[in-house]
């Protein structure tokens, strides 16, 4: 037996997995948040349990197309005689759940496949001479595991999803707990079709997407199915008002990328339809042609399918559809906490890209074909990764007697089979060079000392650098000007000879001096470098970028090129060379979002060890 | 297995522009490619989809991976032009999608390993223009693809044919189709001589009236739960629209164009100061195309009108001085020029 209507949020969970079980394909799934654990594998087991006990389809990341769309089978060709057809992990999922790991790491393009194929309930398998579209009409349980604000999974994907959930307190020792049990989802199937849904609730539903700023149509389609999923579960003949709002919190909120303007106190309810059409708004669904609208022209007016089931009976005294302001209000009040968060970085403006999607194929292929070669893994030549010829052969090797019966069987002639199951590609170690950017303040303010601690810092570093293979490079900035001393190396001599003949003494460009920074690192960065930004200075500007000597102007635009400096969430440690630690320096360190080290009178091997590690837990 | 059910067409709420103009390249597909900006969720890959299902079947030869057609010998592809009169079948007008971040093999076809490797024959395995020939390529987040290879994308839509130098393998085969390609502008932004060789472009968005948005939330809803029944329902108004096509793609040879069109084309084109002369071609080829659905023997100046914004709005140099967008440009262009006179 359902609960009673009195099932509170805490309830989600159990609550998602009995609508998905109810209706998988047609709510298109779930994005599962959180990382691996008891309650994520205690969910998914429920859900399980709740789509007749079938195992759940497991989509490894990476997965080839051969698996995952389908192709030869190459046992039961043997056995049949003619060639078979592998039908592949989606087809094999027909009717079923599909989970999706580590769906933040899948690229756009290899998601696509599976979006068409919710898109179109079927899978097309093409190779030469064979072409089948086999039905693989299922839902999908995307495993979100993205920590970082650029790892998440393909909106092109979520987009179909009717539900977003965190599991954090699934009850993992009890199943049965808020529980439903299979034969409710089953008694749902059966019911769903017919339940009453008008043309007033699809209305409810797209003005409250359209308040939470969502623009995607998908999602009131969804939340509709959604209603009317939960409404078959507590086994009514309608959708109400209770089924509507499941739907906006389970559906609509967790798309939200506005909060909704809160609505008027002396708005009068005249959204309420009058009480004659009370009992017209929830028929069922084929009516919709026939209602009164001016809207499109294209109302058919003959093409009414005969079977269309009989009209709900009418007599029931309908509860009339929710007022859209309650609705709201009962959706806002849902909120969790930290979706106000969550929203307020979105509404900040455009999507950082995709961690990824961000390497562009072209450079991807490069990487696969350069570094250095360490032996051989199973892969497809054609995703750019060269071919190994001969562990490929002796990939295929064992299997020779068996493909030679199955060709004899189908009527080739036998001779060496290869299958692109054997195929072996190179793999290379490519590492991407680090380089450490160091921004010296060699003006006057800085005491002579300074300056020499700091060249000795950077020498010792670049001992060490020349053992991991990183690079440096020294901008100072002093008078009115920043100068690349040294630029990207790793050459020992070249830097020791540069930096001996470095002078100091001057006014402090500091505006300057991070712009130079900024601008070095920026273009590492383009080229695949990791670029890393120390800075060594006590934080007091007086020269701006102009040259003039001021210090309060200096200071601002100091302060400004530091703040180009955090948005570009570069990697930056600053260490405060004043005698004793003044303020200015942490306020520079904290308006570059930087590491903040202060160091009076400390020792070059110091400045060296404490730039080592902290640079060390920042990468 | 039966073929899965397409959203019909004409089912397609509001969205006139867009409907528009794919119904126009599929009357000529020489007008170029569609680019369809908008956001995700706007019905764009719905669109292109529910037009291939709606164009009469074309036939080619059973299985082949070329499309071929069976009655043009010169057009066909080498497995078949040495096949005897092979079975041929009816199918659907394809459309293939290009997947972002495909690689270019993938697009254009490589060498077959395995029958390289076990019968040291050099074979050529098609790619994915191969299967798009005849039909629809389907470029989802266009602005987001590789450049090199929308260039070599445009290449291959604008000369129908598909040439592979590469590993050995020298291939020509007939690659024929329309290229639509979507984005989200705000992602993204196509080189000036990119955008320049798609035929068409226009602007979608979700519908703003309430309305619209309750009516397509609606028939969506209603196709997924009884796919069958809701394509019957529009089954009628979708045979007019298919008719309406093969009628105007048999007369579009013999609609007439009189010069005061096409002055009125130069005219247009000069004032707003697109590059080159592609803008003017397209535009005459567009309004013909319009001039054929409608019925007509010959272009009237409405039918140009009609058909400027989405021929013109992407080929304008964007001054940074004008605040207005494209669209508003051209019809301000429009409005001078043609109710003046």
């Amino acid at each position: 037996m359902p609960p009673d209507s009195g099932i509170g949020p805490e309830d989600d969970p159990a609550l998602v997995a009995a609508l998905i079980a109810v209706a998988p394909q047609a709510l298109g799934g779930v994005v599962l948040k959180g990382g691996p654990g008891p309650e994520r594998d205690a969910w998914l087991s429920t859900l399980s349990r709740l789509t007749d006990g079938r195992a759940l389809a497991r989509v490894p990341f990476d997965i080839g197309d051969d698996r995952l769309i389908g192709g030869l089978d190459l046992a039961a060709t043997m056995a049949a005689g003619r060639a078979v057809l592998d039908r592949g992990l989606l087809a094999g999922a027909d009717g079923g759940i599909v989970v999706v790991a580590m769906a933040e790491r899948w690229t756009t393009a290899a998601m696509q496949r599976i979006c068409a194929a919710i898109d179109t309930g079927c899978v097309r398998v093409e190779r030469e001479g064979l072409s089948e579209t086999l039905p693989a009409s299922f839902g999908v349980v995307a495993l979100d595991e993205g920590i970082e604000d650029d790892e998440f999974v393909p909106p092109t994907l979520t987009d179909r999803l009717a539900f977003t959930l965190y599991v954090t307190a699934f009850d993992p020792v009890d199943p049965d707990a808020p529980g439903f049990a299979p034969e409710d989802v089953a008694a749902a199937r059966a019911r769903l079709d017919r339940i009453g849904f008008g043309r007033e609730a699809y209305a409810r539903l797209c003005e409250t997407a359209l308040a939470l700023g969502i623009p995607s149509l998908r999602a009131p389609q969804l939340a509709a199915v959604a209603a009317r999923a939960h409404a078959a579960l507590y086994g009514r003949e309608r959708v109400t008002a209770e089924d509507l709002e499941a739907a906006c919190r389970l559906c609509l909120l967790p798309r939200a990328t506005q909060l909704p303007a809160p609505p008027e106190q002396t708005e009068q309810p005249p959204e309420e339809p009058p009480p004659k059409e009370a009992p017209e708004d929830l028929p069922s669904d084929n009516d919709t042609q026939n209602e009164d609208r001016s809207e499109p022209p294209e109302a058919p007016e003959t093409e009414r399918p005969d079977d269309a089931p009989a009209d709900d009976d009418r007599s029931d005294s309908t509860p009339s559809p929710p007022d859209e302001d309650a609705m709201i209000e009962a959706a806002v009040a849902a909120l969790p906490e930290g979706l106000l968060g969550l929203l307020e970085k979105r509404a900040g403006g455009r999507r950082a890209m995709r961690k990824a999607d961000r390497g562009k194929a072209g450079i991807r292929a490069e990487t696969r074909a350069q570094g250095r070669a360490r032996g051989a893994r199973a892969g497809d030549p054609k995703s750019g990764a060269r071919l190994d010829v001969s562990a490929t052969l002796r990939a295929a090797a064992p299997w020779q007697r068996i493909r030679r019966e199955a060709c004899r069987v189908a009527g080739d002639s036998p001779r060496p089979v290869v299958r692109v199951e054997d195929f072996r590609v190179r793999r290379y170690e490519q590492r991407t060079t680090t380089t450490i950017v160091f921004l010296v303040d060699a003006s006057g303010s800085q005491a002579v000392n300074r300056l020499a601690e700091a060249k000795g810092a950077v020498e010792s570093l670049l001992a060490d650098c020349y053992v991991r293979r990183d690079r440096v490079a020294l901008i100072t900035f002093r008078r009115q000007s920043a100068d690349l001393v040294l630029p990207p190396t790793r050459s020992l001599v070249a830097a020791k000879k540069r930096l001996s003949r470095m002078p100091g003494g001057g006014g402090t460009p500091m505006a300057l001096g991070l712009d130079a920074g900024l601008e070095l690192a920026q273009s590492l960065e383009k080229r695949g470098d990791h670029a890393q930004l120390v800075v060594i200075t006590d934080g007091r500007a007086n020269v701006t970028r102009a040259g003039e000597g001021n210090p309060e102007r200096a200071t601002e635009e100091a302060f400004n090129a530091a703040r180009a400096i955090a948005e570009s969430r570069l990697d930056v440690l600053l260490i405060d060379a004043s005698p004793r630690p003044r303020p200015a320096a942490r306020e520079l360190a904290s308006a570059l979002n930087a590491d903040y080290l202060p160091l009076p009178y400390a020792a070059a091997a110091g400045v060296s060890r404490a730039v080592r590690n902290t640079l060390a837990s920042a990468a | 297995m039966s073929p899965p059910r397409r959203y019909p067409f004409s089912a397609i709420v509001a969205q006139e522009e867009m409907k528009q103009a794919l119904v126009s390249v599929a009357v000529d597909p020489g007008i170029g490619g569609v680019l369809v900006f908008g956001e995700r969720g706007t019905g764009k890959s719905t669109a292109v989809r529910a037009l291939a299902q709606l164009l009469p079947k074309i036939e080619r030869v059973k299985d082949c991976l070329y499309n071929c057609a069976p009655d043009r010998p010169a057009g066909l592809c080498p497995r078949c032009a040495e096949g005897s009169a092979a079975e041929t079948e009816a199918c659907t007008v394809p459309v293939v999608d290009l997947p972002l971040g495909a690689s270019e093999d993938r697009v254009v076809g490589s060498l077959d390993l395995e029958a390289a490797l076990n019968r040291g024959e050099k074979v050529f395995e098609p790619g994915l223009l191969a299967r798009a020939n005849r039909g629809f390529l389907y470029i989802d987040e266009v602005n987001l693809l590789d450049d090199h290879l929308v260039d070599l994308l445009i290449d291959v839509a604008a000369s129908g044919e598909n040439l592979v130098e590469r590993e050995g393998l020298s291939i020509r085969h007939p690659a024929r189709f329309v290229l639509v390609g979507s984005g989200n502008p705000e992602e993204g932004e196509l080189r000036p001589q990119l955008l320049d060789r798609f035929g068409m472009s226009v602007d979608v968005g979700t519908p703003d009236e309430i309305d619209d948005r309750v009516e397509v939330v609606m028939r969506r809803d209603a196709f997924e739960r009884d796919p069958a029944a809701f394509v019957k329902q529009y089954q009628r108004k979708e045979s007019k629209l298919r008719d309406q096509i093969v009628a105007a793609r048999e007369a579009l040879e013999d609609i007439e164009t009189g010069r005061e069109v096409l002055e009125a084309a130069a005219a247009l084109c000069r004032s707003l100061k697109t590059d080159g002369l592609r803008g003017e071609i397209t535009l005459m080829k567009a309004a013909r195309a319009q001039a054929a659905l409608a019925g007509e023997s010959k272009v009237t100046l409405d039918d140009l009108k009609r058909v400027a914004p989405s021929v013109l709005r992407h080929r304008l140099r964007r001054s940074p001085l004008d605040d207005a967008s494209s669209s508003v440009r051209v019809e301000r262009a429009m409005e001078e020029l043609f109710d003046a006179a």
